[in-house]
């Protein structure tokens, strides 16, 4: 019973999933305008081949700065999290 | 928990390489996909390939928590900096001040499909070297810290 409900859950979801994917379009969205302003200004004001890495850290810098500092902060958390674990540890308390 | 010599042998002879390829995609981040986000991460799988295969005390000797924070805080200061240094200049946050200036990193580049020149880009190098010491100092640090509640968790 167990199974057959897990096969017709998975049964269901693949064709849920593949009409889905048979209806998206790809290489054509609504809106290109800021995608053509992208690759049209991005080699001559950043100066960059790579416009993924322009648009990442020049035009969307801010976002960037953003994503650094959570990360930053993950860090510190597990680093306090696992803090009382390794007490016995000599370089503990710097 | 030590591995045996082997593999000891084959992460001592893999962690050059490693390394030099993860410093690769940070500095090739505005010519090539990647970037420091990516480069990082693989600067400190040569790490995380360090710390499985020796002990937990060996690790400690090699790789200082204290030098990895601070890697992990001066790139992030390192970001933060080169962003703000566009301030001083009178421009707006995150300016790409550098690029086409001719100085470091400052070479134009045409528009179109061209090979590519390392010394391009303006701030973006920069930047990715900022980030990829942030990224490689963190991830190594988490796996460090992650190590030793597993080496206390065995002695209990």
């Amino acid at each position: 019973m167990r199974k057959e409900l897990s096969i017709l859950i998975i049964v269901i979801l693949g064709v849920f999933l593949a009409l889905i994917a048979v209806d998206l379009t790809f290489g054509a969205p609504d809106n290109s305008a800021m995608d053509d302003y992208f690759i049209r200004n991005g080699q001559e004001q950043a100066a960059t081949n790579n416009i993924v890495t322009t648009v990442v850290f020049d035009y969307r810098g801010f976002d960037t700065l953003g994503e650094s500092t959570v990360l930053f902060t993950a860090v510190i958390g597990v680093a306090l999290m696992y803090r009382k674990l390794v007490k016995g540890d000599a370089d503990e308390n710097e | 928990m030590r591995m045996s010599k082997i593999v000891r042998f084959s992460a001592d002879v893999l962690f050059g390489a490693i390394l030099i390829f993860g410093f690769y995609i940070i500095l090739h981040g505005h010519l090539t996909p990647g970037g420091g986000f990516q480069g990082g991460a693989v600067v400190a799988t040569g790490a995380a390939l360090v710390i499985v295969a020796y002990s937990y005390e060996e690790v400690l000797h090699m790789i200082k928590k204290a030098g990895l924070m601070l890697q992990e805080s001066a790139g992030l200061v390192m970001f933060a900096g080169v962003a703000l240094i566009a301030l001083g200049l009178g421009t707006t946050f995150f300016f790409n001040y550098l690029a086409n200036s001719g100085l470091l990193f400052g070479m134009s580049v045409p528009f179109g499909p061209n090979p590519g020149e390392l010394n391009t880009g303006g701030v973006l190098p920069l930047m990715n070297i900022a980030v990829g010491i942030e990224v490689w100092g963190g991830l190594a640090i988490v796996i460090l810290y992650m190590l030793s509640g597993i080496s206390k968790a065995e002695e209990a």
